[in-house]
């Protein structure tokens, strides 16, 4: 029986690649550890290694074919066993016993997390058109926004770079800078073809030092200019915390107004998966506690396009908290040449009447989902968008708590003094009296993030805690 | 007023691009033999030298020649040889562990076993690395089981770190491997604290500072070296130059003005630049800073010049930024290559020995790997347990996490 070959996975977050290039054809020898194709992704183009040997017998998705999800077969092997292509290599598999498991059972549990990725883009998607639609109605408690006309399918990463291109062409005192954006066009391919567009001037690849380069680019701002400071992670912007906060936040005032800091910092924040304590923080609560400093975080791509071009603009400093998990996910954005979103209005994407659910980043897609099975069990779910962190839309959440009567804050930052916290005060002081239970956050363990799945997945929020945390506002 | 001309930014380049025919004419290489060995209470400003030269002991034959000679035997060679071999066909296995998804994340060596390999030699029982994610070798030369390095990088319920850890950042205060940050430098100042601690409180052990060439750019680095040259803390401070941080090649770093090496003539701090991929060289210049640290002479700041011939990591595709043939273009070659040349000219090898071997080895690296599976990987298998998620937070677990804790009912 043959062994098939199938789609690897070259990180945690990828759901399907390009098979670019097949190197070996139907009737080659193959040997493990011999590269056999190419795939790319849009982080990067990888080489296949065999992990069995045998005769490659069928070539079952052609070179070029774009979209091949992980773990679907792409090829069969003649490997004389019936070995899975996931155990190790033969020949020195015959020495140990088999592996019990069956293939399907192993490659099921691996392209898991693959597919918990879509369904979220799916339901947020879903989600969000009925939003949108809804909101048109005039259901929503706030006024709809703008109607920016056509709209295209775009990623979250197609977003932020087209948001940042645009800036740039129009505006030629803007410039990017960080560790590996200008050759590498990014570590999550952000900033792709701004290099060639643009030059080594104005897309720079800095030595490794977040509080060198941004106290560079801080620098740079005061003196005129508009940087855009990209970090690998915002874990690394912790490094760079005194220049942006003792020093982009505070000089206007200190100067007596003489010196403006208009600058973004930029880069993916919270948690991906599989990168544990030091690389899965959300930075929210920290930023947002600093006068001085405005915060966004784009849930979807027009929320990404038109935040980021807002931010650029901003005479202020303004900090662009992303998701690495979103940059792939595709959502509806307006083709307007002239799109922008204002810095401190929040959007609700899904109206409802029994219960207010708000969220940021990431979350929104959590919140859309738990509003979707909540209304199979009759619950209403008002889900807002924060968009912006600070400035916060508290009139939308007001004006939504005093129809709902019922409060629930959705974040993957820690639970103590977290935007959860803050969402609830300004509640209590703006809408107590309407309030018909105590709020409830749900945001993640109290613990630094672990590194293994199963403890990742607990250390997060999870739907089943969201709507657990709905029912308990509204005594069901 | 005198006329002015317009100011322009220095960005700099690599020699060539993918697609270009490698090219290393910006590495001066002399002959192995040719630089001289100083006393180890040299003071710093007489072998200034040594930071612009390279240090080399293995000659093309294969042969060990100069002063840096550190007249090895055969049997202390095979160690060596042992070691690379056995930390080549790990990172091997795991590259592939990877490939096949039983583990999200894998940070090869290869092409750099000799350094933390050599390295390990100089070390005693006590003394302390604060390794980066490249230092491997630092365990495997000392017989660390791999089956315990493999249960962290599977993230298995044998995990000694209990799933919390990015795979490859090991930590095994018992090996004198410092729990490894996933954040560049940090602990580059923090060796210097460890040595500074050591000699306040009248001990005898030393310790070891690893960063990577792109990571001296870090305050951390400079930081260190600055705590360095004040107290004289028993700290070997090294920086790998492997030429490329993940994309950017070395000049990114400032290695077009000044090497490394140079770094700490501006601190006083005596510094040597060493062939990475000379088994011999590695030895006898850390045994050097070693016994300068023993005697209380304070710092010492090495630069390893070696080759990442390998990715960055497994989501790095090197092909991207840098010519294919590069690695092999490598004008200081293999280092396992070179040891093994070396035991063969010392008459105690020969190429059916060293084939024996390696398969050996690899048997020995897939049975490690068989059993760790056993204990779980990523996706398959037992897992770590979810209660111990809470703990260890704090010291002891305070209330709020325990009711957390039976929230979740793990």
């Amino acid at each position: 029986m043959g062994v098939q070959i199938l789609m690897p996975a070259l990180s945690p977050t990828m759901t399907e690649g390009k098979l670019s290039r097949w190197l070996k054809k139907e009737g080659d020898e193959v040997k493990s550890g011999d590269v056999i194709a190419e795939i790319e992704t849009d982080k990067a183009t990888m080489e296949v290694e065999a992990v069995d040997e045998g005769k490659l017998t069928k070539i079952l998705v052609p070179e070029g074919t774009e979209g091949v999800s992980v773990n679907s077969p792409i090829a069969e092997l003649d490997g004389g066993g019936d070995t899975p292509s996931q155990g190790a290599a033969p020949g020195q598999d015959t020495a140990a016993p088999q592996q019990p498991a069956p293939p399907a059972a192993a490659s099921h549990k691996v392209g898991e997390v693959a597919k918990q990725a879509e369904d979220h883009a799916a339901v947020a998607e879903r989600g969000a058109q009925r939003g949108e639609g809804a909101a048109k109605a005039g259901e929503a408690a706030a006024a709809p926004e703008k109607d920016w006309g056509p709209t295209k399918p775009i990623t979250v990463r197609e977003a932020l770079r087209d948001a940042m291109a645009l800036e740039m062409r129009r505006d030629k005192d803007v410039f990017l800078m960080g560790e590996e954006v200008a050759q590498y066009q990014g570590a999550y391919k952000i900033s792709q073809g701004l290099l060639d567009e643009f030059g080594p001037r104005r897309v720079i690849d800095t030595p490794i030092t977040e509080h060198g380069f941004t106290g560079m680019a801080v620098g740079a701002a005061m003196t005129g200019l508009r940087p855009i400071v990209e970090y690998m992670t915002f874990n690394f912007s912790m490094q760079a915390i005194d220049q942006i906060i003792n020093s982009a936040a505070k000089t206007l005032y200190m100067s007596g107004g003489q010196l403006g800091c208009p600058i973004v910092f930029r880069g993916p924040n919270g948690a991906a998966a599989r990168v544990a304590a030091q690389h899965s923080q959300c930075y929210a609560s920290w930023y947002a506690h600093v006068p001085g400093l405005k915060v966004v975080a784009p849930w979807s791509s027009a929320d990404a396009k038109g935040l980021l071009r807002a931010a650029i603009r901003d005479p202020n400093p303004v900090i662009v908290l992303e998701n690495e998990i979103l940059y792939g996910h595709t959502f509806e954005c307006p083709t307007a040449d002239d799109f922008i979103l204002p810095i401190g209005k929040a959007k609700i994407e899904r109206p409802g009447k029994d219960v207010t659910i708000v969220a940021y980043s990431i979350a929104v897609t959590w919140a859309m989902q738990a509003a979707e099975a909540l209304a199979k069990e009759g619950i209403e779910a008002e889900v807002i968008n924060l968009r912006s962190i600070r400035p916060l839309d508290s009139e939308t959440i007001a004006a939504s708590v005093k129809k709902t009567n019922r409060l629930v804050t959705v974040e993957e930052g820690w639970p103590y003094a977290n935007i959860g916290t803050e969402v609830a005060m300004q509640v209590i002081e703006a809408a107590f009296d309407w309030l018909d239970a105590p709020p409830v956050r749900v945001c993640g363990k109290d613990v630094p993030m672990p590194y293994a799945a199963n403890l990742e997945k607990l250390a997060l929020p999870t739907q089943p805690e969201i709507i657990e945390a709905v029912k308990r506002v509204t005594y069901k | 007023m005198a006329e002015r001309i317009p100011l322009s930014l220095h960005v700099p380049e690599p020699a060539v691009r993918p697609g270009g025919r490698p090219d290393f004419q910006y590495l001066s290489i002399p002959q192995a033999g040719a630089v001289r060995r100083p006393p180890v209470d040299v003071p710093a400003h007489e072998i200034h030298d040594l930071a612009y030269s390279i240090i080399r002991v293995l000659n093309r034959e294969g042969e060990a020649v100069g002063p840096w000679d550190p007249g090895l035997d055969a049997e202390a060679v095979k160690a060596g040889l042992r070691a690379m071999l056995k930390t080549r066909a790990f990172d091997a296995r795991m590259m592939m562990a990877q490939r096949q998804g039983k583990t999200s994340f894998y940070m090869p060596s290869t092409g750099e076993e000799a350094v933390a390999c050599g390295f390990q030699t100089a070390l005693e029982k006590g003394d302390m690395n604060f390794p980066t994610y490249r230092q491997q070798g630092l365990l495997i030369a000392q017989d660390w089981p791999l089956v315990d390095m493999m249960c962290q990088v599977f993230s298995n319920e044998r995990d000694r770190l209990m799933g919390r850890q990015l795979p490859v950042l090991y930590s095994a205060k018992e090996a004198g491997f410092f729990s490894v940050s996933g954040n560049l430098t940090t602990q580059f100042v923090q060796a210097v604290g460890w040595a500074m601690a050591s000699a306040i409180s009248g001990d005898t052990r030393i310790a070891a500072a690893w960063v990577g060439e792109g990571s001296t750019a870090e305050s951390d680095f400079h930081a260190a070296l600055v705590f360095a040259s004040v107290y004289r803390p028993p700290v070997i401070l090294n920086v790998v130059n492997n030429q490329w941080a993940i994309s950017a090649f070395q000049g990114i770093a400032g290695g077009e003005s000044a090497t490394f090496a140079a770094r700490a003539h501006g601190y006083g701090i005596p510094s040597l630049r060493v062939d990475g991929n000379d088994f011999l060289a590695v030895h006898a210049a850390s045994s050097w800073a070693a016994e300068r640290a023993r005697r209380n002479l304070g710092a010492t700041l090495i630069e390893w010049v070696t080759y990442r011939a390998g990715a960055h990591s497994t989501s790095d595709d090197p092909s991207r930024y840098r010519p294919k043939e590069e690695s092999d273009a490598w004008p200081l070659g293999d280092p396992i290559e070179r040891l093994k040349n070396h035991l063969i000219a010392l008459g105690a090898w020969s190429e059916e020995r060293h084939t024996q071997l390696r398969a050996e080895i690899e048997d020995e690296v897939l049975a490690a790997a068989r059993e760790a599976e056993g204990y779980g990987t990523l996706h398959d298998g037992p897992k770590p347990s979810s209660a111990a998620m809470f703990e260890g937070v704090y010291k002891e677990m305070p209330r709020h996490l325990r009711e957390q804790r039976q929230e979740l009912g793990v």
